[in-house]
């Protein structure tokens, strides 16, 4: 028998610890609720309805809005989630159900090698093998070095998932007499969804945020364009190039351009969790 | 030491008994000479056997003799094990299924498997649970799915106790239900031959009864082969029992003979308690 106050001890210890963990959990929480605050505080009085309908104006025409940009960060990256996906959807399922596929240790390699190269030179690789032998930037390059920074996040997530999906239901679907890749496209994945999503969901937020592989390849667009042919501006490069200016209108907007790619990160993921909701 | 305890025997096996073999006996399938290697190390070694067309065929024997590795040879399952490799003869109606250019897929089409564990595909509802196989094979029409699925639910004796719910999700069914389920889900696609794993091992006695009773009416539709760590189990459904031993089939006969008048010392050595 343990005399009592041992036990009172222990609860008391209990309380610490306890109390400690809070604290860490809100060291950790607080700048993340710091940063979204402040840009929605600002971002949200800057916002009105030119800064959506209305391409870029000079300062003295009122500055315009960012229409712009906003279509170029939408159609460059549904592209790069279209491309980026699918490949990251491909390698992360090779790794996870093929293990022992000869190009597996190469593919590894690859996206450990994408996963740790800065953003820069993920542009850089894509400025030398499209934009120096097309002879100019366009939306597709962009689109293509961001596709490079979703697939190592969006393989490595797919192999984690894949890999939880238990063993038993390969197994369950081929003594069916169903094809392997039957049962990988049509048991295993769908087993596996809201984790794939969750890793496209991840790429895609990570790659809207990134401005630097868009140097060298989107090149930035002042003029509304459509084409993924033209030079393309995003509202990462918009922020990137409005905070740095004196003008108080160009800072408001790029505190608005920031709100408004948080919102849009944030209700690309509703919508996918939305769409693979339990039924 | 030559005292045995007796197990009971079906009566149907009565015949059986005498040592004549009923006359429409014919094999499914036939091992011959098939060897298992896993690595260099061999999992079962040089098995030639019998699997008789509409008859239960149990393997039995002490854990790790071999017997779940000879089932999942008998549908190519260990295909997917890159250290596996398989060596001698499985014939299905006479035809090796390893034999060069034959598709592991269609193999595994004509013989299905029951697993250990009850593994319904966890995103489906019992319906699709059934049809997952006819479905993602290409059967489309509505009224050839319904019907397979009241059919392989009937002969897996789960029809009654599910047929209000078809939607409801496969895994909200109980262990043994979640078990027919998976047995109906492999009758869905007419096999000719049913390889079950240690069906029952992960079931409650009333679930085993449950899966036990189905084995009489499962037969007329399907060979089955039954791996079983429970004797009196392999007793109660089989017609024919095979006993491994150290990676080795040491006897086959008719059930009743093998429980009743062993051949070789170690089978009776097994079959009377004295280990295993």
């Amino acid at each position: 028998m343990r005399p009592g106050g041992n036990l009172e001890r222990r609860k008391l210890f209990d309380r610490f610890m306890l109390g400690l963990l809070i604290l860490g959990s809100l060291l950790v929480v607080a700048p993340l609720v710091l940063v979204l605050g402040k840009v929605f505080l600002t971002g949200l009085s800057a916002l009105n309805l030119a800064f959506f309908v209305e391409p870029y104006r000079p300062l003295d025409e009122g500055g315009g809005g960012l229409a712009h940009a906003i279509v170029g960060t939408l159609m460059m990256n549904l592209l790069a989630l279209l491309i980026g996906g699918l490949l990251g959807l491909a390698g992360g399922i090779l790794l996870s159900e093929y293990p022992d596929h000869p190009v597996n240790p190469f593919l590894r390699v690859i996206s450990d090698l994408l996963n740790g190269l800065p953003a820069l030179l993920k542009g850089l690789v894509i400025y030398t093998l499209f934009v120096i032998p097309m002879g100019r930037f366009t939306g597709l390059a962009g689109a293509l070095a961001l596709a490079l920074v979703m697939v190592p996040i969006v393989l490595r997530a797919t192999e984690g998932v894949l890999k939880l999906v238990p063993w038993s239901v390969r197994e369950a679907g081929l003594a069916l007499g169903l094809p392997r890749w039957r049962v990988i496209l049509s048991l295993v994945l769908p087993s596996a969804l809201p984790g794939v999503i969750t890793g496209l969901m991840l790429g895609f937020a990570r790659a809207a945020g990134e401005a630097a592989p868009l140097y060298f390849t989107a090149g930035g667009n002042l003029n509304l364009s459509f084409s993924l042919g033209d030079q393309v501006e995003s509202l990462a490069l918009t922020i990137y190039k409005y905070a740095g200016e004196p003008s108080p209108v160009r800072q408001e907007q790029a505190w608005a351009a920031s709100l408004v790619l948080t919102l849009l990160v944030l209700a690309a993921g509703l919508l996918a969790r939305w769409a693979t909701r339990k039924r | 030491m030559n005292e045995q305890r007796p197990l009971t025997v079906p009566p149907k096996l009565e015949a059986a008994r005498a040592g004549g073999l009923e006359a429409d006996l014919k094999p499914r399938m036939e091992a011959q000479g098939l060897t298992v290697y896993y690595g260099k190390k061999v999992g079962v070694g040089n098995v030639s056997m019998p699997i008789y067309a509409n008859r239960v065929t149990a393997l039995i024997g002490p854990s790790g003799c071999g017997k779940t590795t000879f089932l999942r040879a008998l549908n190519r399952m260990h295909d997917l094990t890159p250290v596996a490799r398989v060596e001698g003869k499985a014939l299905l109606d006479g035809q090796d299924i390893y034999a060069p250019g034959v598709d592991p897929v269609d193999v595994r089409r004509r013989i299905g498997m029951v697993f250990q564990k009850p593994n319904p595909f966890p995103t489906l509802t019992i319906y699709d649970n059934v049809i997952a196989g006819l479905k993602l094979l290409g059967v489309r029409r509505k009224n050839v799915l319904d019907e397979a699925v009241e059919r392989s639910l009937q002969q897996a004796a789960l029809w009654d106790e599910v047929k209000d719910r078809l939607r409801a999700p496969g895994m909200s069914l109980s262990g043994g239900q979640q078990q027919r389920l998976c047995i109906a889900r492999a009758l869905a696609v007419q096999p000719e031959v049913l390889l079950m794993d240690e069906p029952t091992s992960a079931l409650d006695p009333i679930s085993t009864q449950s899966i036990e009773d189905l084995m009489s009416e499962l037969k007329k539709h399907v060979t089955v082969v039954i791996v079983t760590h429970n004797m009196q189990q392999a007793a109660r459904v089989s017609d024919f029992t095979g006993y491994f031993l150290t990676g080795e089939l040491v006897e086959f006969g008719p059930t009743s003979q093998v429980f009743t008048m062993p051949k070789d010392p170690r089978t009776e050595a097994y079959i009377t308690g004295r280990f295993g």
